[in-house]
């Protein structure tokens, strides 16, 4: 498939902070593309960046096989929308959405067509007359959608678009977006911290952090298969456990203080060497409750409830481990439980590299 | 439920008692009032007496027949150097000065700080410094170099002149008021105006002014009023026909010959201090909202 946005080698500092270095992506026409990272990590930078609100250091920006680098904002077919709507608060909202066209010089009956038809898309039309002080965090993020919508835009770039509304809104217009994108099909990059907005809308996720690509790859593969400690460790809430753990090549045990677990199962055994300093990565979900030869007894520490889950907490040789369990399960404080992993779907990663065995 | 007196709980609003440090405040405030305006009813008493009066009678007591002999000679009659047509003519020179000076000031103002505050030029920090930097230099300093530059390029003594020298003395608090306004303004307006095909001068203009409002009437009142006040620049660079209200109500009070006519003088001065008097009147919740504008959302 042919790539819409392509990022190539780019780099961008702040004076003497270099935020990006010599960063690369490719993101193909009509794909949900989110980049994924805690705070500081430079994915806005690199939203920036491609709508041509910061220059570069060094590389390039290609949108639609059209090297824009040196263009401005306007002229790079973009929309955007931004946490905190950024609605011109003089204009109503009919203005608002039409000011793009306004500045383009478009004629008046193309631009009303244009408003009804993004008003019908997103239910504004009751609200074209009023400013945007007369509107909720909702109906606010709804007209700057909007607003990108009437300029069609070959790219929607979203920056963190929902992290200022409460949380029974953010699922609402999270799946009016993903809606949209079906509706629509045009090339989305859309910036986030929140995992949940990554794994549900993404066609592929790039996670960030420190200014680099961490993993580039669709939720699923992300979730099941993180390449590193850090990415293993961001994604998923709750987060998966950790266990520090050697490798015994001999018996295809990984030894945890007395405790051990056999990996035989495990994809790429054959690169462990014997005596590596590992560390095991296991989703609550994948721990199972069961006894055999391979359990584990520990004790019930914590329990807790969230409805549709239940979170139980336990240890093993000291380090917390939780269990996510049915709803209906029924744990108490100091319960004995048996638990064994399901090494098929775990994680192991090199103690000193933080790579994915 | 039984109420018993002795065992009353609080309930609803606490109820507000007069305390000794209210009443000293009350008080202080009171004390302070008085005293900045006593000048301003000495000023109206005297100019409602006549001059027997003022001469014998203390400066506070109440006028004890109103004579209204000196408001129109203030305003007509009174004397100003050779010319004795009062202070009207001053008033019209003020207006044409301030006006224009205010409008041209406030708008040059506002660009300089949306140009620092959104386009960040390369030394636009080291810019900003230098006009914090202007804002403090006092104007005497520049008065002589300025005049010798007006004279050269022709516009010494003229109105052009005087709106000039205003124009520029005002630019470094301007700047200064704007930039800090515009600065405090979420910059993702100023970044979706930019997506949406605003160009520096298309954004000013669609987007940055009409959220102004508050900052622009703040601007507008400081020079309204510092220009109206103004004695020194409107005696050095006006010019004889273009001398403001202020520069003529000194001429009257400053008599070298006859008899100082003090509630012509008053008259004279209350009238040169109607207009920034208004301003603030009429302006002071706006001036108040305008400084705390800083917390304005978009």
């Amino acid at each position: 498939m042919k790539n819409s946005v392509e990022v190539k080698n780019i780099s961008f500092s702040y004076g003497k902070t270099e935020i990006l270095n010599d960063l690369s992506l490719d993101i193909k026409e009509g794909e949900f593309m989110v980049l994924l990272g805690p705070s500081g990590c430079g994915k806005t930078t690199l939203l920036n960046c491609i709508a041509g609100l910061l220059d570069l250091t060094d590389g390039q920006i290609w949108i639609e096989d059209d090297n824009v680098t040196w263009k401005e904002p306007k002229d790079r077919h973009i929309g955007m929308v931004f946490q905190s709507y950024a609605l011109y608060p003089s204009m109503t909202v009919e203005k608002n959405l039409s000011f793009g066209l306004r500045m383009m010089g478009t004629a008046k009956k193309i631009i009303d067509e244009k408003i009804e038809k993004a008003a019908n898309l997103l239910q504004i039309n009751e609200l074209l007359k009023r400013k945007p002080s007369q509107l909720s965090g909702g109906q606010r993020q709804r007209v700057a959608i909007g607003r990108a919508l009437v300029r069609d835009a070959k790219v929607f770039l979203f920056d963190e678009p929902l992290s200022n509304l409460d949380a029974k809104l953010r699922a609402e217009l999270r799946y009016e977006i993903k809606k949209l994108h079906r509706d629509l099909s045009n090339t989305m990059i859309y910036v986030t911290h929140d995992q949940i907005e990554a794994m549900t809308l993404a066609d592929r996720i790039s996670v960030m952090k420190d200014g680099l690509i961490q993993q580039l790859d669709t939720p699923k593969q992300i979730y099941n298969k993180p390449a590193n400690l850090f990415v293993a460790g961001f994604i998923g809430s709750p987060s998966m456990n950790f266990l520090n753990a050697k490798f015994d090549k001999s018996n295809q045990n990984l030894i945890i203080g007395k405790r051990h677990i056999n990996i035989s199962k495990y994809e790429n055994t054959n690169d462990l060497i014997d005596d590596q300093q590992v560390v095991f990565g296991i989703r609550p979900e994948n721990i199972i409750i069961d006894k055999n030869e391979n359990s584990i007894l520990c004790k019930v520490e914590l329990v807790e409830p969230m409805g549709a889950d239940t979170l139980v907490w336990t240890s093993i040789e000291g380090t917390p481990i939780s269990i996510r369990l049915e709803g209906s399960s029924n744990y108490n404080l100091n319960d004995e439980i048996n638990i064994s992993f399901d090494i098929n779907k775990s994680s192991i990663f090199d103690s000193k590299s933080e790579e994915r065995i | 439920m039984n109420i018993n007196s002795n065992n009353f709980q609080p309930n609803g609003p606490r109820p507000k008692h007069l305390t000794i440090g209210r009443i000293g405040m009350y008080g202080f405030i009171f004390m302070c009032a008085l005293f900045f305006l006593m000048p301003l009813y000495v000023m109206i008493v005297t100019s409602l007496k006549d001059m027997d009066e003022i001469r014998s009678e203390n400066l506070l007591y109440i006028p004890k027949a109103l004579s209204f002999y000196a408001w129109p000679k203030a305003w007509s009659e009174a004397c100003t150097g050779f010319v004795c047509e009062g202070l009207k003519p001053g008033l019209i020179n003020s207006i044409k000065i301030t006006i224009p000076s205010v409008i041209v000031s406030v708008s040059l103002g506002a660009l300089n700080g949306y140009a620092l505050a959104f386009w960040r030029f390369k030394g636009a920090y080291f810019f900003f410094g230098l006009c914090l930097f202007g804002a403090f230099i006092p104007y005497q300093v520049m008065v002589y170099p300025l005049l010798k530059i007006e004279s050269a390029i022709g516009i010494y003594s003229s109105l052009p002149g005087i709106i000039l020298v205003h124009t520029i003395f005002g630019m470094p608090i301007l700047t200064l008021i704007f930039r800090n306004f515009y600065a405090s303004l979420p910059i993702d307006l100023f970044k979706a105006a930019r997506i949406d095909g605003g160009n520096f001068i298309k954004i000013f203009f669609y987007v940055i002014i009409p959220m102004s409002t508050p900052i622009t009437i703040v601007a507008v009142i400081l020079q309204v009023t510092g220009i109206w006040n103004d004695f020194l620049l409107g005696l050095v660079f006006a010019g004889r026909d273009n001398q403001p209200m202020t520069v003529q109500l000194n001429n009257i009070v400053q008599v070298d010959y006859g008899v100082a006519e003090y509630n012509v003088d008053m008259a004279a001065t209350i009238l040169t201090s109607l207009v920034p008097l208004f301003v603030y009147f009429i302006s002071g919740r706006w001036f108040v909202r305008g400084i705390a504008a800083g917390a304005i959302k978009g």
